[in-house]
């Protein structure tokens, strides 16, 4: 499967790269070149072979429900590119409403 | 014209923060109403190089919930990313899960229907998932304000099947599960603290049909009515839309309470591709299924069985016990007077008059309520024995709630103890014979009508302490 | 001490040094900054450290020097200097990860494995280089320029960790810390003439470690010499409760291994005082005959392939010999998926890591652009400002192979066949064979800028990403010169027995003798 031109657009927007218009066309060709060495994959035989969840065996270990200090130095100013009475400050949203949306 | 035409078809998701003291993925604390920013850490902020840990009793309350929402445990769920970008979540994706949820399965009945059947709503499933930060808008000129105290506070999702019908239903949904929730303290499942938030999902087809329409999803809703409401609109802009030969479309609408209209977000659709993978950092959840029953075993009585119960055992109607099961404390006192008093209906009456009236105006908590059951009981148990009158004990009820001291002690102290023994009223029975000798032969003779004003004269003499019942009975046995 | 001294100890010699009171830290610290001073660590040398701060040094090595002075117990590496890649989290010193997006970024907390360090009397005395996010085979992805090899400084040192595997080799530090999610330890180890650790995942705790693709990411070891690497993990590895992909194996003295003994369980005389580096390691006995006796290796055939370099293929030949004379049997096997690895891993980590670096969005820390009409253009800026080619190529990739449509084609696949990789490994560890040993590398290091094609610089990964693949440990030691440049030997093991992978590289070692470093 060739990498498209507009896929390399929506994936860009997706993961909010601001990718360079002049670079697009380059960057295609390079993913759909990586990816054609990805092909021979699909010639591999996994009916019934289950994906590997990470390595390791057991359940995820569990934590009791006990507060405690946050195991940090220095202030958040320290090292927050904006912040004003205590919130982080980020340039306003172009719509509100995205707000409403975002998924949660 | 459209109700006839078209049937309303809604599922409803529900988001629920858990009552954990901790958030779900590290050790900040999740209170609400601490300054911005105030609880958070490297895992929180999503640092470079943090990672998360689950919490226990997140999974505890979680698993408690599904449960008493009648689903399915699955003993191995796992946790997975979804993706997408918000300044409010530190991590760019969220901890969930996806294809493989905490459970599944379940049901809640929300009221019965004209024949008296039981209305179910089925719940398709339940996973746990964290909360994102707070994003406030209007406080910055040109800027958002970020909080990330609530960013990583353990939640669960609640997915219904698309079987609710009409607006009311979901009204009387969302009530019961908020009630279920409220019994398993699994939440404080309240809108307005942001607890419990509703997204809709809508669709219309017309009836018979067993295929479903195009949905949409509404959301922005902030109250319980404001869903009942936000689901007729959308139900009439659908039906309108479709009887003018046009088709409906799969978007996003948000609720707008001021003008009671749905309008579409502005975000593109297919933006949202969240990318599901399954969560590295953390391992499957696995739960014993020991645990599992274990839990199941120790849940609270839910309202429906509590209700079933306590209409058998007590023969309280149906009215009755909506009213008293409204809170679980309250019924929970309740039945603790009841059991001691072995009287259900008195019971019932003395907690629903005097001690709510009590609660009211001093807006005080059943919980730490002055009168315990054990004396309201015993209290009960004078009256009926006869061994204060009705209007005393309310005025032994007033005292007590004031004093701290049991029933007998003050109707002692007040001198309000009737007294039933038969000697003594005989005793002064015979005086006021003696004291009004007209009255007596007249009464004596046949005139009945007098033994109102005798019995007056006993009590007189009695100071109030004589059981009337008793004397009204020696009386007409003097008079033959 | 003076550093033509130090720069010939191992990190138990030093630290057996300091606790006895031979030598001081500061003395120790002081050689380490000369050596990098004669080196040319810095920006206009080698370009080997990020990171360095003489006089914070000088502050710590005053801390420990109270701790000897008051004798409490400072651990196995009391003293000794180490050299931390800058992905992993320090306090004090700059975390950026190779990365404009984190320039001048200083971590408030530290990653698990260098408050281990602490805790055992290590100081560290500088940040190294790395491909950013890790993200590379050469260091030459870093976004402060590459290191050069100090073998041949015209060539890289490989990578991603090319600034740890080059600080040993310069004679800096005897240890340091990398990370390996493809190789990114014993590829730079191989090149630079060092030992590579890569240990089982979940050996090592992750926390502090900046992810790139965390099924795959370990933090690793590079050592002077295997010793060094055997006492850095000691050092570092064990179950870590803000880890919840750490392992609660017991961790053995791997030390130990180096007697020949087969199994920890069978205590060496002595432990306590090698545990705590009190006395030196009693030297173990020269390699004889039955040094490896009743050992299994296995010599896999997809590893050895007929195009590979003529004199790599004859530096693994007597490695083998050597091994055979020692007592081992060596035999040959097969590991049939491997030549599936580099689609597999170029499908995986991406994946993972166009989620893990979502993080980077100008918000909370490093940098930050605003063009100043609106968030969205600030996301855009200061991602397309502050991330790299290859790291934006890797998100580009990884968006796309997660995406609506391919997720099951490309992500699902390569995760099955990640599962077949890892059978190949315990079919043929459970077939009576005991260590596998394969090139680490098919080349020596190449130089600067001579590969251009991304998919021509992934395939230096053939031989390790396997192991990263499957989870278990895997070691690089130095086997040989080949156009005077450094190549390693490959050892690998099953999950957790990063022993017999330490007693097999001690063996080897100590059988090359000077003829690894020819």
């Amino acid at each position: 499967m060739a990498v498209t031109r507009d896929d390399v657009l929506h994936i860009a927007e997706l993961a909010r790269l601001g990718v360079d218009q002049s670079r697009v066309d380059a960057l295609t060709a390079e993913l759909s070149a990586i990816l054609a060495h990805m092909e021979v994959l699909s010639q591999v035989d996994t009916t019934s072979v289950p994906p590997t969840a990470g390595v390791g065996s057991g359940g995820t270990p569990l934590r009791p429900d006990v507060s405690s200090a946050p195991l940090m130095e220095g202030t958040l100013e320290s090292f927050a590119p904006a912040m004003r009475d205590g919130f982080f400050i980020v340039p306003r949203l172009a719509t509100h409403e995205d707000s409403a949306e975002s998924g949660a | 014209m459209s109700r006839e035409r078209y049937e309303m078809v809604v599922g409803l998701e529900v988001h629920v923060q858990l009552k954990t003291r901790t958030k779900a993925f590290c050790a900040c604390s999740a209170d609400f109403g601490a300054p911005p920013n105030v609880n958070t850490c490297p895992v929180c902020l999503a640092l470079p190089g943090a990672l998360p840990v689950l919490n226990e009793h997140a999974v505890e309350l979680a698993t408690r919930a599904a449960l008493g929402l009648g689903c399915q445990i699955n003993p191995i769920s796992v946790f997975a990313r979804k993706n997408y970008f918000y300044p409010d979540l530190p991590k760019g994706y969220q901890i969930s899960q996806f294809d493989q949820p905490l459970a599944t399965g379940g049901a809640v009945a929300i009221g019965k229907d004209e024949r008296g059947t039981d209305i179910r709503v089925g719940i398709t499933r339940v996973h746990m998932e964290e909360d994102a930060g707070k994003s406030i808008h209007d406080r910055y000129p040109g800027a958002t304000a970020i909080d990330l105290n609530r960013a990583g506070v353990p939640l669960i999702e609640i997915v219904s099947e698309p079987d609710i019908r009409t607006s009311a239903d979901a009204g009387a949904y969302l009530r019961t599960l908020k009630q279920i929730l409220q019994y398993l303290d699994v939440s404080d499942v309240s809108m307005e603290e942001g607890s419990l938030r509703v997204d809709a999902n809508i669709s219309v087809r017309p009836p018979g049909q067993t295929k479903l329409g195009t949905k949409t999803e509404v959301k922005n809703m902030n109250s319980f009515s404001a869903v009942e409401r936000a689901l007729e609109a959308e139900y009439d802009r659908q039906c309108a839309l479709i009887d003018s030969g046009g088709r409906v479309e799969q978007q996003t609408l948000l609720w707008d309470g001021g003008r009671g209209t749905v309008r579409p977000s502005r975000t593109k659709e297919g933006s949202h591709d969240y990318r599901y993978f399954p969560e590295p950092d953390l391992r499957p959840l696995i739960l014993d299924s020991k645990w599992i029953e274990d839990t199941r075993h120790d849940l609270p009585e839910l309202p429906d069985a509590r209700k079933k119960r306590l209409a058998l055992e007590y023969g309280l109607s149906s009215a009755e016990l909506d009213q008293l099961l409204a809170s679980p404390d309250l019924a929970e006192y309740f039945e603790a007077v009841a059991r001691e008093s072995k009287d259900g209906k008195g019971s019932y009456n003395w907690v629903m008059g005097e001690v709510s009236a009590a609660l009211r105006s001093s807006d005080n908590d059943i919980r730490q309520f002055r009168v315990r059951p054990a004396d309201l009981a015993q209290l009960l148990n004078l009256v009926r024995d006869g061994t204060i009158s009705h209007t005393a004990g309310k005025r032994v009820f007033a005292l007590m709630l004031e004093t701290g001291k049991p029933a007998a002690q003050v109707a002692s102290d007040e001198g309000l103890l009737q007294v039933g023994d038969q000697d003594a009223i005989a005793v002064w029975v015979d005086e006021v014979l003696t004291e009004h000798p007209d009255e007596a032969k007249r009464y004596l003779a046949g005139e009945k009508k007098l033994q109102g004003v005798l019995v007056g004269f006993v009590m007189k003499k009695s100071k109030g302490r004589a059981d009337p019942k008793r004397v009204n009975q020696l009386l007409s046995a003097r008079a033959g | 001490m003076n550093v033509g001294d130090f720069t010939r100890l191992g990190a138990a010699a030093i630290s057996s040094s300091v606790r006895s009171g031979e030598t001081t830290p500061t003395e120790v610290v002081r050689a380490a900054f000369e050596r990098a001073r004669d080196i040319g660590a810095g920006a206009d040398g080698l370009n080997i450290f990020l990171h360095s701060d003489e006089d914070a040094s000088a502050e710590e090595t005053r801390g420990l020097r109270k701790r000897l002075d008051s004798a409490t117990d400072v651990g196995i590496l009391a003293g000794v200097p180490v050299a931390i890649k800058d992905n992993i989290a320090s306090l004090g010193l700059p975390t950026t990860c190779g990365s404009r997006i984190l320039a001048g970024y200083v971590s408030p907390f530290e990653a698990t494995a260098v408050t281990r360090l602490r805790a055992n009397g290590a100081l560290i005395i500088a940040k190294t280089n790395m491909d950013e996010f890790a993200m590379g085979s050469s260091t030459e992805n870093s976004a402060f320029g590459p290191t050069r090899n100090p073998h041949d400084v015209r060539c890289v040192p490989g990578g991603s960790s090319g600034g740890s595997a080059a600080a040993v080799a310069a004679g800096i530090t005897p240890i340091a810390l990398g990370s390996e999610t493809g190789g990114s330890v014993r590829q730079p180890a191989a090149f630079c003439g060092v030992v590579g650790v890569k240990p089982t995942y979940g050996r090592v705790s992750r926390y502090g470690l900046v992810a790139f693709a965390s099924s795959l990411d370990q933090i690793g070891v590079v050592g002077r010499t295997v010793d060094d690497a055997a006492l850095g993990l000691e050092a570092i590895a064990g179950f870590d409760k803000m880890d919840s992909t750490s392992s609660d194996a017991d961790v053995p003295i791997y030390r130990v291994s180096a007697l020949g003994k087969p199994a920890p369980e069978a205590r060496a005389p002595d432990t306590e005082a090698m545990r705590i580096g009190r006395s030196p390691i009693p030297l173990p006995p020269p390699p004889d005959a039955t040094t490896l006796k009743g050992i299994v290796i296995g010599k896999p055939k997809e590893y050895f392939p007929d195009s590979l370099d003529p004199a790599i293929k004859a530096h693994c030949e007597r490695a083998l010999d050597h091994f055979r004379s020692m007592g081992a049997t060596i035999r040959d096997v097969s590991l049939p998926r491997s030549p599936l690895a580099i689609p597999v891993y170029y499908i995986l980590a991406p994946a993972e890591a166009s989620s893990n670096l979502a993080r980077f969005d100008g918000v909370r820390y490093g940098l930050r652009v605003d063009p100043g009409s609106g968030l969205k253009a600030m996301y855009g800026a200061t991602r397309s400002q502050g991330f790299g080619p290859e790291v934006t190529r890797r998100i580009l990739l990884g968006t796309y192979v997660l995406s609506a449509g391919y997720y099951d084609a490309y992500y699902k696949k390569a995760q099955a066949v990640r599962t077949l990789i890892a059978d190949d490994f315990r079919s043929v560890f459970t077939s009576g064979v005991h260590a596998i040993f394969t090139p680490t590398t098919p080349t020596p290091a190449f130089p600067v800028g001579a590969i251009s094609d991304p998919y021509e610089m992934y395939l230096n990964d053939i031989f390790t990403v396997t192991a990263n693949l499957a989870g278990v440990p895997a070691i690089s030691v130095p086997i040989g010169r080949v156009r005077r440049l450094p190549v390693g030997g490959q050892i690998i093991t099953a999950h957790f027995d990063e022993y017999t992978m330490f007693r097999v590289a001690y063996a080897l070692e100590a059988a090359l003798g000077a003829e690894a470093h020819q």
